[in-house]
């Protein structure tokens, strides 16, 4: 951290003016393209917020997708009661499992525009010409989508668990496990959503790809869902797999976006 | 400092868009990458910016900071403005200015430089071809990088712009900056080293 602590007075660029494009200087480096490395771990920062905010913007704003995810997950479980006909029991036993496939439905509905949006219009390719990691910036591109499109199935899920006869206190424990599961699916989908612009393929390769990825987050979910709710296993193990699931995709997505990314270069 | 190439090659899609290109440019010069079209222009920038792979040869930067890659020490200004229509011209700026690493808060001035100072708040949407060019041009004043790499910068443009990029191009060699354009019209820079990519350009 402090060696070449000489030369960070020098290079300091916020002590240059700022605008020092026409400085008649030498024709060496000027110190303004110069970075020492508390800035630039500052500007790594402000990058990564800089990128999640605008990306949590876009999808707010009119076009975006943020709340189509929501509304499709509203659809699929507002349509199971009538095509399961009004037997109460039978709604409440497999109540979360609907939550849960309508989540995990929903979640892989937008994610195919994450990449292919940047790509479309070359941003992508100033992304990746950043200061920070590539893996950076796709993490916040995830962490993003989860936040525009994930949240609002955990904020919704309880209200539509009403309609599926599921009782208020099982219906908490559905949330906890989406809350906790949700992530899982939106980082295993990144891995997809780059592959698929890295490949030059759009739309049918990403369901593809990540749905029997998604398999175990699917199956960890209900579990957990219907220990807390019926037992009699114990809810603790599979939760705990689930947080493990979402814990390990959040590190291991990222990477293999990020490759998946650097390969699709030509 | 001072970025050299020794006999790069590059191949796209499988075909061999060209070889052999050598070129030395040092700080405060400019290159001017002519040759007709399809002769690999585009993606000697691209190839230069990181954004395609070298099939052959060496890319080298000499003198720059030690840890950063030649792309993170670029600006690309390619066929796409990469902006966003729903964002404004001002929020479109300030992303790219906060994250290619702007040392200071410098859209406005930017905007300034480039004549949108007047349409801040206008969503990107309504922008006409040249007012977005001239947006992204914003970019590499907002975040200074020594390496401009510049796809036919004056496409698009009306003849106060291109003289005002002139300007900036002038200013950004002055402070030391390099530039490689990519053009097939005379961009305003008296004194540039011109290379000819393909044999009957």
């Amino acid at each position: 951290m402090d060696e070449g602590g000489g030369q960070k007075l020098r290079s300091f660029p916020r002590k240059r003016e700022s605008r020092a494009v026409s400085s008649p200087a030498s024709k060496e480096l000027g110190p303004r393209f110069r970075g020492d490395e508390r800035v630039i771990e500052a500007s790594i920062m402000t990058a990564f917020t800089a990128l999640l905010l605008r990306d949590i913007r876009l999808s707010l704003r009119i076009g975006g997708g943020a709340l189509m995810g929501a509304l499709f997950f509203l659809i699929v479980v507002t349509l199971m009661p009538f095509a399961i006909g009004p037997d109460l029991n039978l709604l409440a036993r497999i109540g979360p499992a609907i939550l849960w496939l309508g989540a995990l439905l929903a979640s892989l509905l937008a994610l195919d525009r994450l990449f292919a949006m940047d790509q479309d219009d070359g941003s992508l390719d100033l992304l990746m010409m950043g200061r920070m990691p590539l893996e950076l910036a796709v993490l916040a591109k995830a962490l993003a989508h989860w936040i525009t499109t994930g949240l609002p199935l955990v904020i919704v899920a309880p209200v539509l668990g009403l309609m599926l006869n599921v009782e208020l206190r099982a219906m908490g424990w559905v949330t906890l496990t989406l809350l906790a599961g949700t992530p899982a699916l939106t980082f295993i989908g990144l891995v997809g959503a780059a592959l698929s612009v890295a490949l030059r393929r759009g739309g049918l390769l990403l369901p593809v790809l990540t749905l029997p990825l998604t398999v175990p987050v699917l199956i960890f979910g209900v579990a957990a869902a219907n220990a807390a709710i019926v037992g009699p296993a114990p809810f603790g193990p599979p939760f705990t797999i689930l947080c493990a699931l979402s814990l390990a995709s959040l590190v291991l997505g990222p990477i293999a976006a990020a490759a998946a990314l650097r390969h699709g270069l030509e | 400092m001072q970025l050299t190439a020794d006999n790069l090659a590059c191949n796209r899609g499988g075909r061999d868009v060209f070889a052999g290109v050598s070129f030395s440019l040092a700080g405060g010069e400019a290159l001017v990458v002519a040759g007709r079209n399809g002769a690999g222009k585009s993606s000697l920038l691209r190839l230069i910016a990181g954004l395609v792979r070298i099939a052959g040869g060496t890319l080298v930067l000499q003198g720059g900071e030690p840890e950063a890659g030649i792309a993170e020490q670029a600006h690309y200004v390619g066929h796409q403005d990469a902006l966003k229509p729903t964002l404004s011209v001002s929020e479109n700026l300030r992303f790219w200015a906060d994250y290619l690493g702007a040392a200071a808060d410098t859209v406005e001035s930017a905007l300034e430089a480039v004549g949108l100072a007047a349409l801040t708040d206008l969503p990107a949407a309504y922008l006409s071809a040249g007012q977005r060019r001239r947006l992204s041009i914003a970019r590499l004043i907002a975040a200074p990088r020594p390496i401009w790499l510049l796809d036919e910068p004056t496409s698009a443009l009306d003849t106060p712009s291109q003289a005002r990029l002139a300007d900036l191009m002038r200013g950004h060699l002055a402070g030391g900056g390099l530039i490689v354009a990519a053009a097939h019209g005379p961009i305003g820079l008296e004194r540039a080293q011109e290379l000819r990519l393909g044999a009957d350009g």
